[in-house]
């Protein structure tokens, strides 16, 4: 980006609650069953039904909501927002507008050198949307004759959090995402999971001079569904309206639509086309009373988060920032680094193989670290292999692969594999001798000067043990043994 | 015949409920061309449900209240596989798979379902002449309008078409049609029957209540369908007491307020004189009675007219042709169908309503509209709040005048509206009230209704009130000339 110009972004996110039932009825929530089974006449929008609260939801909210440092209001209510569309069943869907559950909170975000605070406005409860489907090949709506429409996701509980304009770079956005993912994570309330669509983003932009006091006139991007195409799609948006005022054109308000596969915007609505949501108190429920007592008691079931989660790895395992961050980061990542540390004192290790070799695999086959096959004690058994000599560095990494695919003891695959490095002084010394004695040449050679023989001589030892010599003794014993006797 | 009276033959075993059944039946054949109260009439349905409660009772079933005794339900309270039209085109085949909270109720009791009672369009109108399936005609006439919205289920329960009825009221809709076909219709406290399957019109306003033929029907109808139901988050959790129990022979010593406001120059001067009657029996039988002012209660029309609309604008947006109901197949796109599936769909009153509330709602008008006239509902509730501090009940007439002809006026809304100045603060407020029959009128042998209002959840004091009202004037009277 120009050096003159900084961009200002603040997000909406909408997350699904995993609560075992839909946010006004007693359906269960639905993961890709077949459509409208998840269905009853509340969630369908039938005439007569009405919504009830999921209490659950509302718990799960407000635990969201104090882990963004908001104030819950104590007095909240229900509203509805009417708009036509037909993956809505009734047409108006049941929100919340001027008096949301949790205002004023905020989130820090570590950018490694400096840590951006982004305000929340408001964190509010409503329901999700049934899924459109459109006929046809593509299953484009442009290339289709018809749509249907499934309600099995109607219904379910959602969380918006709107930020206040306080980011200020697509790459702070991104992990202003990824921050707010593994803090819901943590919190165990939601999936998360953008391909599926449980966490969705959308993003206001707006460029400026970096001395200039006013916000430019923002654009809204909608189908921001990974944190790459979040970082994408805002730094295609920045650069196309910093190109349209520099070229002395004015931003226009519109919402905008990302598409990936070109990496660009495009015009979605202006803001003529807006809706008028028509927003007024839902008179089908009363509101919501929500008591200091209930606040409370939900805060006490709020876990260590995610930044005093690092803060402590710092202080009690002595990590360095950058793994007590990621590691921290990664609910499941941080629980097992603990499990491993009790089985094993060098903390700096176990943190190295799970930021290396662990996470690459885990990344490889797309699995989570909690139901990887590798118990936490068979990683420290085997730093612990590596640390007495019984293996190397290099056969480990080969060990860890087995590990990782069948879930064995790493004593047990190098006992199978006949793997354990021979570390035997005795062993070690009539093995170097026998090599000596059938390799006159390379010993005159390294005797007259020809250091580099050396290597020779412990390739026939390697070879010898099959790979097994503990190779620093191995040459230490081959450098001893050549000067010190003459065979 | 009233319930009660129908339930004592039943437990003394001189009556059988297919009996009680194939005489409503009768009495629909004969009179239905004429009024007109019913979308559609479960015939088969009726002979065969009745003759399984009479196998029930064979077998030593309880005769508990209302079992096997024939009862009308209006068409917008749903019944579950039986269609549910709120006399719109736009549900005219709408099937509900589910049945509402008061049909359990009533299904529990062991009744026997009449059919699904007429009404204008979704509850919208004073007169029954806004139904897609025709106006009702009032049974004492009927070349005069029966009132509405529930003007199907008065008449049914006023000419014999059915023992009692169940109705929904949101300006007014069960007390007016019963002032003027001359019957008993109680709206109980917003919050004590269930609405989960009446079809919403303003949510704020709507209540189920009945229409019933004496003031022990409608005790006994309450104690029925009354309670909290956990799928209604604004009924009241709160027991339901036994309303019967509350018909005694007492009003000495009761506070009755008589609110100027609703004695104003557009009700009729007969309708006034005969309130003017009752009170003065009152009078001599203890009550206290005197004159008062609630002073906000002159604005409870332009306020029930923006809140009322702007709830339904809501309400009504699901009827899209999307999911279920009248669907325009010839539109090429979305909007299309929306706008050609619901213009085709509602008809005017409904429109006209929809098109108020959603300017009411829309951003700009928020504030000068929905917000104020919610201000002003407080006004009005705080008025009432006041008056029962000092009084245990209000009266009122219920309609300004008796039944008018058909067509009268259709021409102007306002006038219409007019027809509920009485009974709608009342919802607005969330009071129990009720309209009991008090007289004919001279000319053309009109019933005239009576209203007596209760502070919220003292329908003992309405009851109380209704039934010495019900006792002295000893009206008796059924339309005979059908």
């Amino acid at each position: 980006m120009s050096k003159k110009y900084e961009s200002v972004i603040g997000l909406e996110t909408h997350i699904e609650l995993y609560t075992n039932t839909k946010m006004f009825c007693g359906c269960k929530l639905s993961f890709g069953e077949e459509s409208n089974t998840h269905t009853c006449p509340v969630c369908l929008g039938h005439p007569g039904s009405l919504p009830v609260i999921n209490k659950k939801a509302v718990e799960y909210a407000i635990k969201i909501a104090l882990a963004l440092n908001c104030k819950i209001n104590k007095y909240t209510i229900f509203h509805r927002k009417n708009y036509f569309y037909p993956d809505q069943a009734k047409n108006y869907q049941i929100s919340q507008y001027d008096l949301p559950l949790g205002v004023g909170g905020y989130l820090d975000v570590d950018m490694g050198d400096y840590v951006r605070r982004v305000g929340i406005t408001r964190v509010h409860m409503e329901e999700d949307t049934g899924k459109l489907l459109h006929t046809g090949k593509t299953g484009r709506i442009s290339e289709s004759g018809a749509s249907v429409v499934d309600f099995n996701r109607g219904g379910t509980p959602l969380v918006e959090i709107v930020t206040e304009p306080d980011i200020r770079s697509p790459e702070e956005a991104k992990e202003y995402l990824i921050n707010l993912r593994n803090l819901v994570l943590y919190l165990d309330v939601g999936n998360c999971n953008m391909e599926e669509g449980s966490l969705r983003c959308d993003a206001n932009i707006s460029v400026k001079k970096v001395d200039q006091e006013k916000i430019g006139t923002k654009t809204e991007i909608k189908n921001l569904n990974s944190f790459k195409f979040l970082q994408k799609g805002l730094e295609y948006e920045v650069k196309r309206q910093i190109s349209l005022l520099e070229s002395g054109e004015k931003v226009i308000q519109q919402t905008r639509h990302y598409d990936n596969k070109t990496n660009t915007t495009r015009l979605l609505r202006s803001k003529e086309e807006a809706h008028d949501y028509r927003y007024f108190p839902e008179p089908d429920l009363v509101p919501m009373y929500i008591e200091n007592k209930v606040v409370e008691d939900i805060k006490h079931t709020i876990v260590e988060l995610p930044a005093g989660k690092a803060k402590r790895f710092r202080k009690q395992y002595s990590l360095p920032k950058y793994d007590s961050i990621f590691i921290a980061n990664d609910k499941d990542a941080a629980y097992y680094f603990e499990e491993c540390c009790k089985f094993y004192d060098n903390t700096k290790n176990v943190s190295n193989w799970i930021m290396g070799d662990f996470s690459s695999l885990i990344n490889k086959e797309g699995v989570n670290i909690k139901d990887s096959k590798v118990k936490p004690e068979h990683l420290a058994a085997m730093l612990k292999m590596i640390d007495s000599d019984k293996i190397s560095s290099k056969m480990a990494k080969s060990v860890f692969e087995e590990m990782f695919s069948t879930g064995k003891n790493p004593q047990k695959i190098i006992e199978e594999r006949g793997l354990e490095q021979i570390s035997d002084r005795k062993l070690l010394d009539e093995v170097v001798e026998e090599i000596i004695k059938e390799n006159p040449g390379p010993v005159e050679q390294y005797r007259s000067g020809k250091k580099k023989a050396i290597g020779f001589l412990m390739g026939k030892v390697m070879a010898k043990t099959k790979g097994k010599a503990n190779p620093k003794m191995a040459v230490d014993i081959i450098v001893e043994k050549l000067k010190t006797k003459i065979i | 015949m009233t319930a009660h009276k129908l339930h004592n033959m039943l437990v003394k075993k001189e009556i059988s409920c297919t009996d009680i059944a194939k005489s409503v039946l009768s009495r629909i054949e004969q009179v239905e061309v004429k009024t007109n109260s019913y979308i559609r009439v479960e015939k088969e349905k009726m002979i065969e449900e009745a003759s399984m409660v009479d196998k029930y009772i064979g077998k030593g079933g309880t005769v508990k209240d209302f079992t096997g005794i024939p009862i009308a339900i209006k068409d917008n309270i749903c019944t579950k596989y039986i269609t549910t039209t709120c006399a719109s085109k736009i549900l005219e085949s709408y099937v509900p798979v589910y049945n509402a909270t008061v049909i359990e109720k009533l299904i529990n009791q062991k009744y026997v379902l009449t059919g699904k009672a007429n009404m204008d369009e979704f509850a919208m109108g004073s007169s029954n002449e806004n139904s897609y399936f025709g106006s009702v005609k009032n049974p004492w006439n009927i070349e005069r309008v029966p009132g509405g919205s529930s003007g199907g289920p008065a008449a049914a329960a006023a000419s014999g078409e059915a023992i009692c009825s169940i109705g929904s009221d949101t300006g007014g809709s069960i007390r007016q049609p019963a002032s003027l076909c001359g019957i008993v219709g109680f709206k109980p406290t917003y919050g004590r029957v269930s609405r989960y399957g009446l079809v919403a019109f303003a949510s704020s306003l709507d209540q189920i209540g009945p229409l019933t033929r004496d003031m022990e029907d409608c005790a006994g109808l309450l104690n029925v369908i009354c309670g909290y139901d956990e799928n209604d988050s604004t009924s009241i959790n709160r027991k339901t007491p036994d309303f019967k129990s509350f018909l005694k022979d007492d009003v000495n010593n009761m506070k009755i307020g008589v609110p100027k406001e609703l004695m104003v120059k557009e009700i009729d001067k007969e309708v006034k004189s005969a309130v003017n009657k009752v009170l003065m029996k009152l009078e001599e039988m203890g009550a206290k009675i005197e004159e008062i002012s609630l002073p906000n209660l002159e604005y409870a029309l332009s306020v029930y007219y923006i809140i009322a609309p702007s709830e339904a604008s809501s309400n009504l947006s699901r009827f899209d042709g999307v999911r279920y109901g009248y669907r325009n197949r010839e539109a090429k796109t979305l909007r299309e169908m929306y706008k050609k599936s619901r213009a085709e769909g509602f008809g005017d009153e409904v429109k006209r309503r929809i098109m108020i509330g959603t300017y009411c709602l829309s951003a700009g008008y928020y504030d000068a509209y929905y917000e104020k006239a919610q201000k002003v509902r407080t006004l009005i509730i705080d008025d009432f709040k006041d008056a029962f501090k000092k009084y245990d009940v209000l009266i009122s007439p219920t309609s300004p005048t008796t039944a008018f002809k058909i067509g009268e006026k259709l021409e102007n809304p306002l006038t219409m509206y007019l027809s509920d100045i009485c009974t709608i603060p009342v919802n607005l407020a969330g009071l129990p009230a009720v309209s009991i029959p008090i007289g004919l009128s001279s000319g053309e042998n009109l019933p005239i209704g009576l209203q007596v209002i209760g502070d919220i959840l003292r329908e003992d004091n309405v009851l109380k009130a209704a039934y010495n009202i019900e006792k002295a004037v000893g009206f008796g009277r059924k339309p005979d000339n059908l």
